[in-house]
């Protein structure tokens, strides 16, 4: 199919969709007749309601819709050069995924092994970071949920969101000062006499594990904080009364409770995991492959912006894919995680 | 000693690990920040300096970065906070039908990566410019500005849905009776409600704006902001000029924080004050020598 089709379709469906919508409810008002409730227009009036849409649709189509769908129609397109834009041979085609699972023509080698490595990894990790923010946040979420005294709480808040003001790259270069090889734990433990070489921290990517799960802890402890906090004390006292050892009050009671919260804090931790950039550069070992600097190099390295366009793709459908699992394992909705 | 006080010890000392493992790294960093060591070191501390900070004054790049960043988040404040005032009540006056595809599309910039948002920004809008002969339009510093309120009106939504929650419609009702017209409605009931949401939501999206760097890195093009310089010192080498700089940014931050949580502090105690003058004069009404 020639690619100036695409284009059309895709500027066409979010008028269609918006316009289905309208139709759909001008049917149902019809329908309803006398109980249908106030127009739109008429209970806003014609000024704030044209503000309301105006901000709203250039907002979900210009911002957010139309720029997805262009990524993914250019990563469905040849690189070439411009005069041949729109031309014969600009046609859709899946190369720049090909690209991915068995790297260029010219290569040997029966996978692009460097890039799917990379790309697991990531996955890999990032649910291993998720992991262990949800098991280091939920000891402190529910001492702040349900133990804590109003004032002791506060504090705790403050003490909580004041490292997240520093910028996610300077909280990367903290760990690279304590971790480096000249770093601060190397030169204490060389001093101390416990080793006589420098350990390669960054080398051994621990620094970047150590400044991942650093870096998103917070998302994790408050959406946690916020299930937990509803649970009503008095189901911990029936429980505690009637004799349930205190893991087992945690495993079937507040963790059930939680479950919207842990939902939410896995799927957002997960997803700034996979898409971290600074850790990655700041803490990464010479060997160590993150999959978003391979898609960063993609666009501003290799400027083949259309196989960059098709690893972000890639990228995204791996946090969608997560995203529905977690749905699925912990049986909740969409409207209950993002809040 | 018995279970109540072992318990107690164990639950102190595993807070005291957690804030450990969150403070260490950031109060360390600090401290390089005055070591004349020339590179970031704590131990030997070879004698306070503040050399590292008069560097950065005198740096070029840096100070563009930062008027660069700070005129970008003014611009995605003033962008975000309507757009997500309008997308919050709208999605109190949607069509039933419609509530939870509209919800799918306004919340999927929270659950998208960064980089992707900053991606498909510019994709789009490298397409968009080239065909419609605006190039001009397809410059670092808009292009972030679009990025980056793709995603933090989301975040200033859900600051206002919440709000919206305890707004009483009654009042709406009561002021359109009374003969207020729709935007009188809009301006004198909706917004003076909004007000404290309207503050958090500008906070917070100054704040995500001027410290972001996932989405920036890609949007930023060829211009910079102050954390896509502080990326390009990071790669070239470790320094304690780069600590130094962090005390700055966590500084203002800090200032910026308290001045908020100021604020915020005194309209609550202007707001009790109205209260308790509105309580009196009730009082009075009521009391004996009112009848």
């Amino acid at each position: 199919m020639h690619s100036s089709v695409g284009h059309s379709l895709i500027l066409a469906l979010p008028l269609l969709v918006v316009a289905g919508f309208a139709i759909l409810s001008l049917l149902e008002r019809r329908r309803l007749g006398a109980l249908a409730p106030v127009s739109f227009w008429r209970r806003n009036g014609i000024a704030i309601s044209s503000y309301l849409v105006l901000a709203v649709g250039l907002w979900t189509v210009m911002m957010i819709v139309l720029p997805q769908l262009y990524m993914i129609d250019l990563s469905l397109r040849p690189k070439l050069p411009p005069n041949q834009i729109g031309g014969p041979r600009d046609v859709y085609t899946l190369e720049n995924y090909r690209y991915f699972l068995y790297g260029s023509t010219s290569s040997t080698a029966a996978w692009n092994t460097t890039h799917i490595k990379a790309f697991f990894l990531t996955i890999g990790a990032s649910v291993l970071v998720t992991l262990l923010n949800f098991i280091l946040c939920y000891p402190i979420a529910f001492y702040m949920a349900q133990v804590a005294t109003a004032a002791r709480l506060r504090i705790f808040m403050l003490m909580l969101i004041t490292p997240y003001w520093v910028n996610e790259v300077l909280r990367a270069f903290a760990f690279r000062v304590l971790l480096g090889s000249q770093g601060v734990l190397n030169t204490a433990l060389l001093k101390a006499g416990l080793i006589d070489q420098p350990i390669d921290f960054l080398g051994l990517d621990i620094g970047l594990y150590a400044g991942l799960a650093y870096a998103y802890l917070l998302m994790m402890m408050f959406s946690l904080y916020n299930a937990i906090e509803s649970l009503d004390r008095n189901q911990i006292e029936a429980a505690r009364d009637l004799g349930a050892p205190w893991w087992y009050i945690h495993w079937s009671v507040v963790m059930p409770h939680a479950k919207p919260g842990i939902a939410s804090g896995a799927t957002l931790v997960f997803m700034l995991n996979a898409g971290a950039l600074a850790a990655p550069l700041v803490l990464g070992g010479p060997r160590t492959l993150w999959f978003t600097p391979i898609v960063y190099d993609r666009f501003y390295q290799a400027f083949n912006w259309q196989q960059g366009a098709a690893y972000a793709f890639i990228l995204l459908l791996a946090c969608i894919v997560f995203v529905l699992l977690v749905l699925r394992v912990f049986k909740v909705s969409l409207g209950e995680i993002a809040r | 000693m018995n279970s109540a006080t072992i318990n107690r010890i164990a639950v102190w000392f595993y807070i005291g690990i957690f804030f450990l493992y969150l403070f260490g790294p950031l109060v360390i960093m600090g401290i390089t920040a005055f070591n004349a060591s020339s590179y970031p070191q704590v131990y030997p501390f070879e004698g306070f300096t503040l050399k590292w900070f008069d560097g950065l004054l005198r740096d070029a790049d840096i100070i563009y970065g930062l008027k660069n960043s700070l005129w970008i988040g003014f611009l995605v404040v003033l962008v975000s906070v309507p757009v997500g005032l309008a997308a919050a009540i709208l999605m109190t006056q949607i069509y039933a039908r419609a509530r939870s595809f509209y919800y799918l599309i306004v919340v999927s910039p929270v659950l998208t990566p960064g980089v992707i948002i900053g991606i498909s920004t510019v994709i789009f809008w490298r397409e968009m410019t080239g065909a419609t002969g605006t190039r001009f339009l397809y410059d670092g510093t808009l292009m972030t500005v679009v990025a980056q309120s793709s995603f933090i009106s989301a975040y200033t939504m859900l600051i206002f849905l919440a709000r919206l929650q305890r707004f009483d419609r009654a009042q709406e009702e009561a002021a359109l009776d009374l003969g207020a017209s729709h935007p009188q409605v809009f301006l004198h009931i909706l917004l003076p409600f909004m007000r404290p949401a309207i503050l958090s939501a500008a906070a917070l999206a100054f704040l995500s704006s001027f410290e972001n760097y996932n989405t920036t890195t890609f949007s930023i093009l060829a211009d910079k902001t102050l954390t896509t310089v502080l990326a390009g010192r990071l790669r070239q080498g470790t320094t304690p000029a780069i600590s130094a700089l962090a005390v700055l940014i966590i500084a203002v931050t800090l200032l910026g924080a308290v001045a908020y949580e100021l604020v915020k502090r005194r309209e609550q105690a202007a707001k009790a004050a109205r209260l308790q003058q509105a309580q009196r004069a009730e009082d009075r009404s009521l009391g004996p020598g009112a009848a």
